[in-house]
């Protein structure tokens, strides 16, 4: 089987509009979470996110570009255009047909929904724009990017609420290991912070109104995100025959189902995913030195999570790293993983784990090493990336240094 | 009218546990009830449309909220509180 290298990324999320400001906000421990700045705001009893700021579309696209493109679509064409760019790849000729794009996101278009349900039902409008189809569909991300740099090869859209990125990332990682391509644009993207994504959200009592600080004690629920992560995954043969820089190798992967309930996680779910992301990549659990945790914040998962790591790992849970970017970036939904990926290329590369920051009061449930506040260190050769979504579908991605 | 509230709380809980209203008692609990966190959280739904009022509970620290859930009885002096306050 072909061996799968990341050789590009790219991001826009709460922390910045790139990869490399990512990093340092990642590094510094930096909020990118805060007051929500949209329209009708008041009528919500949740007022606070990572929010994109400073976005200015026209500064990116031109005016038909930002007549077809939700800001889901507009982040991943920022985040795929910034990955390409260091790939230093080109598809125009052969390699477009060997090269495709799989991305997840959970809720699509769902600020060009909410602006024109709003149209039509609250303002009694008749008529909406006639491309608000493109616009909305799921895969309008994953078409553009596959038209803005001709990947001509398999592509389509990933839904699995939170867990939507890692599965398009294990789809496009099994795709280039069975050979049917050479090279996968992938990741995920999300932008659900308009009235009505986050009115749907208020519903569960899950989200905080403060702060997410996952594993702490005194952790009172998720804080949504909105943003995009984009990965060039490429055969390890076809990069270093052109001498390209190496990110990170995709080791292993692995999806469970927990076929239980359709909001509680479950532990034998998400250790049977992180078991198999480590049999799947031949690694012993000893290897591993950091996990990128699902981590949302909330009082359900962050004990459940560290349930399922004490159960995969033993004694070796007390000593392996485990952080929850969220914290810093929000939850993205089905974008999250693809961002928190960088965190792990963070580990391998730059031997600097990013810190689960808001953390205040040790929780006895969640008594693992979660790098508190302070980004830290240290040189891990293995991580592990865990997304665990509503509807019990858990995807968990194993990364190498190479 | 408190009697009216009682019922109608009554009402709504026996509906999500899937019994008849006769059968939820004062001291039931959800747990007793069979009502999940899922169950709690339409019930408390089904609770803010009944009455027009809005119930501070978030899931993650149900100790920590103002709304009692501990009972059917501790649930129902909850709602009189909030339809109290909200005729001021």
């Amino acid at each position: 089987m072909a061996r799968v290298v990341i050789t590009g990324a790219g991001t826009i999320n709460a922390l910045a509009h790139d990869v490399a400001g990512t990093l340092e906000a990642f590094r510094e421990g930096r909020c990118g979470i805060g007051p929500l700045e949209l329209r009708d705001v008041e009528r919500l009893s949740i007022r606070i996110g990572g929010q994109v700021r400073d976005w200015d579309p026209e500064a990116h696209f031109n005016r038909q570009q930002i007549v077809l493109c939700d800001r889901f679509t507009q982040f991943t064409l920022l985040a795929a255009r910034e990955a390409i760019t260091q790939s230093g790849l080109d598809f125009d000729g052969k390699l477009g047909y060997e090269a495709g794009v799989v991305l997840g996101t959970a809720g699509g278009g769902l600020t060009t929904s909410d602006e024109n349900y709003r149209a039509v039902y609250e303002e009694g409008k008749n008529r909406v724009h006639p491309l608000v189809v493109p616009k909305l569909m799921n895969n309008a991300a994953a078409s553009h990017v596959s038209m803005a740099f001709n990947l001509k090869g398999p592509s389509f859209t990933v839904a699995t609420a939170c867990a939507s990125s890692n599965h398009a990332m294990g789809q496009a990682y099994m795709m280039i290991r069975s050979g049917m391509t050479k090279v996968m644009v992938t990741g995920g993207s999300e932008s659900m912070l308009c009235f009505g994504g986050i009115k749907a959200w208020e519903g569960l009592r899950v989200m905080s109104r403060d702060a997410c600080r996952p594993f702490s004690a005194n952790r009172n629920g998720m804080v949504q995100g909105e943003g995009a992560g984009i990965f060039v995954f490429e055969e390890y043969e076809h990069a270093r025959a052109r001498g390209a820089e190496i990110l990170a190798e995709v080791a292993g992967f692995a999806m469970t189902s927990d076929a239980g309930d359709i909001v509680m996680p479950s532990m034998q779910g998400a250790a049977r995913a992180i078991s198999g992301a480590l049999r799947d990549a031949r690694l012993n659990g000893e290897e591993v030195g950091y996990i990128n945790a699902h981590g949302t914040g909330t009082a359900a998962n962050d004990k459940t999570e560290c349930a399922a790591v004490a159960d995969v790992f033993g004694h070796h849970a007390d000593k392996l790293m485990m952080s929850s970017t969220k914290s810093m970036h929000g939850h993205l939904i089905g974008g999250t993983g693809a961002v928190e990926l960088l965190a792990c290329i963070m580990a391998l590369r730059e031997g600097v784990i990013a810190p689960t920051i808001g953390y205040e009061e040790f929780d006895p449930e969640c008594a693992l090493d979660v790098v508190p506040n302070e980004a830290r260190d240290a040189k891990v050769d293995v991580v592990l990336s865990n997304a665990f979504a509503f509807g019990g579908m858990n995807a968990v991605l194993a990364l190498r240094r190479v | 009218m408190a009697e009216s509230v009682k019922d109608r709380v009554i009402a709504i809980i026996a509906e999500q546990a899937v019994l008849e209203p006769s059968d939820v008692k004062m001291d039931s609990t959800l747990e007793t009830l069979g009502i999940d966190s899922l169950g709690l959280v339409e019930s408390i739904f089904a609770i803010e449309e009944s009455f027009d009022v809005t119930v501070p509970f978030n899931a993650n620290e149900p100790d920590k909220s103002d709304f009692d859930i501990s009972s059917v009885a501790a649930i129902i002096a909850a709602v009189e509180g909030l339809v109290q306050a909200r005729k001021g």
